[in-house]
């Protein structure tokens, strides 16, 4: 029994330094890959920088799982978090981190694909292509900057969350249909 | 492509009763299905006829399109793990895997490893948690590479963090071995959140099939005034009706847009959507006469 023991755990030994090592030769190629052939409009990420955008998965909000990792690379692009160039999670690490399927996020890669808006690139990874973000992104900071003077001024007023969120969407109505009027 | 799993007309009498009968079912390669009903709804006998642990008694199963009793080389591809992921006790982590690599003519030290994580060697089986239990069955069986895994019942005696870790690391391993995936589980919540496609066993056949996504999209709840029930405009079935002495509350199955506008329309989840199809059919009963407390007087 003991002799057992002892034969396997020098093997996992053996084991766990076949492992480390492999790793080692992973990074020592993902670290070369970084510097030479890549294109010109890619950014390829290196392993060691989190991702660009982080999924998370509303499990009582009805809409189908891709659709929501579709919506979310949309809302990035449309607010400028992420930008061409930039290279979305793997498909594996979208797994690993929301525990979902695999196919599911292959699913949601290739509806962003027929849209144009990410390309795949074969075994480096799925890229933005094309932004969703208006000229006018420009004017973000100071539109954004005027609004909290708004919103605490609305807070100052007795307005809570859902009535501010009431008023600006019925504001928002209304001045869209005097537009098309 | 020959399909992961094939059963025709398939079906398993035990001593007395069928513990499944007349089930017809494909499965393609490379989906995640899950596998939902009742207890002794028939998914252990289905997942062990399709592991080659038990034989039919009429109609026929293909695995990886090869008949696993017939030839049982086709197991080889095929991972398997019953409920409670039966272990050596008395084993160590350490002996466990090599006891499975020895016993299989493939085997992958990385994903093993990868899967294990922290998990000690010389740990006694008997000593692990049920979580870690399961986490080292998932390893040993992902070592073989399976192309087919069968999972009956992972998420028993796994508290949800648990489960959450459990699915992590077989989505992983799936993404990474490409291998077609039978879970039969009760939890439905992580069945949404990984299956494409859903099978519901009940009473030993096959009660519903589908694409959980084309499943949630075609169903829906209504809600309305109680009143006899004509035909509705997109609505193909009336699956479940429910109601109180006002209130009708309909599940369907719907064909097109529903635009009647005295019902409400709601969205529903699987989990009540699969409820309703297990439920026995409960017709609309001629409406009692409202109780109404007698009048009292107060002098």
């Amino acid at each position: 029994m003991t002799r057992f023991c002892l034969g396997h755990e020098s093997s996992s030994q053996a084991l766990a330094a076949r492992v480390e090592s492999r790793r080692q030769v992973l990074r020592t190629l993902r670290y070369q890959d970084s510097f030479s052939g890549r294109e010109p409009h890619t950014r390829p990420r290196s392993r060691y920088h989190p991702p660009v955008i982080q999924f998370h998965l509303d499990p009582v909000s009805g809409v189908a799982t891709y659709l929501q990792i579709v919506q979310q690379v949309k809302e990035a692009l449309r607010l400028g978090t992420i930008e061409v160039g930039d290279q979305l999670p793997t498909v594996r690490e979208v797994v690993a981190d929301l525990a979902i399927n695999p196919n599911t996020v292959a699913k949601a890669y290739r509806s962003l694909e027929s849209e144009g808006l990410v390309v795949a690139r074969q075994g480096r990874g799925t890229f933005i292509s094309s932004t969703l973000a208006p000229p006018s992104l420009r004017h973000h900071d100071a539109l954004r900057a005027e609004l909290e003077l708004w919103l605490a001024s609305a807070v100052r007023a007795g307005l809570e969350d859902e009535s501010i969120r009431a008023l600006i969407s019925a504001t928002l109505r209304q001045t869209r249909s005097r537009r098309v009027a | 492509m020959t399909p992961a799993l094939d059963a025709r007309a398939l079906g398993k009498r035990f001593r007395r009763a069928w513990g499944l009968r007349d089930c017809t079912l494909t499965i393609p390669q490379g989906a995640i299905v899950g596998l939902a009903g009742p207890n002794a709804a028939g998914k252990s006998t289905l997942l062990a006829l399709a592991a080659g642990l038990l034989a039919p008694t009429e109609g026929s199963i293909a695995v990886l399109g090869c008949d696993p009793l017939r030839e049982p080389s086709v197991l080889a591809d095929v991972g398997f793990v019953p409920q409670g992921a039966p272990l050596y006790r008395s084993f160590t982590v350490g002996q466990a895997i090599e006891f499975a690599r020895r016993t299989n003519p493939r085997w992958d030290a990385m994903i093993v490893a990868s899967v294990l994580g922290r998990l000690g060697a010389r740990t006694k089986v008997g000593a692990l948690s049920a979580a870690e239990r399961t986490q080292l069955a998932l390893a040993l069986v992902l070592g073989k590479r399976p192309r087919l895994l069968l999972l009956d019942e992972p998420f028993g005696g796994l508290d949800p963090f648990a489960r959450r870790e459990f699915l992590k690391l077989l989505m992983d391993g799936v993404a990474e071995t490409s291998a077609t995936v039978v879970i039969a589980s009760h939890v439905m919540a992580e069945i949404e959140r990984v299956c494409d496609d859903i099978v519901l066993l009940a009473g030993g056949s096959v009660r519903l099939e589908g694409r959980v996504e084309s499943l949630l999209e075609s169903h829906r709840i209504l809600m309305g005034p109680r009143r006899p029930i004509g035909t509705i405009r997109g609505v193909r079935e009336i699956v479940r009706e429910r109601h109180s002495d006002r209130q009708l509350t309909l599940l369907v199955l719907s064909d097109g847009p529903i635009v009647d506008p005295s019902w409400t329309v709601e969205r529903v989840g699987l989990e009540e959507l699969l409820l309703a199809y297990l439920a026995p059919p409960e017709r609309l009963q001629p409406p009692k006469p409202p109780e109404r407390l007698p009048l009292q007087w107060h002098g």
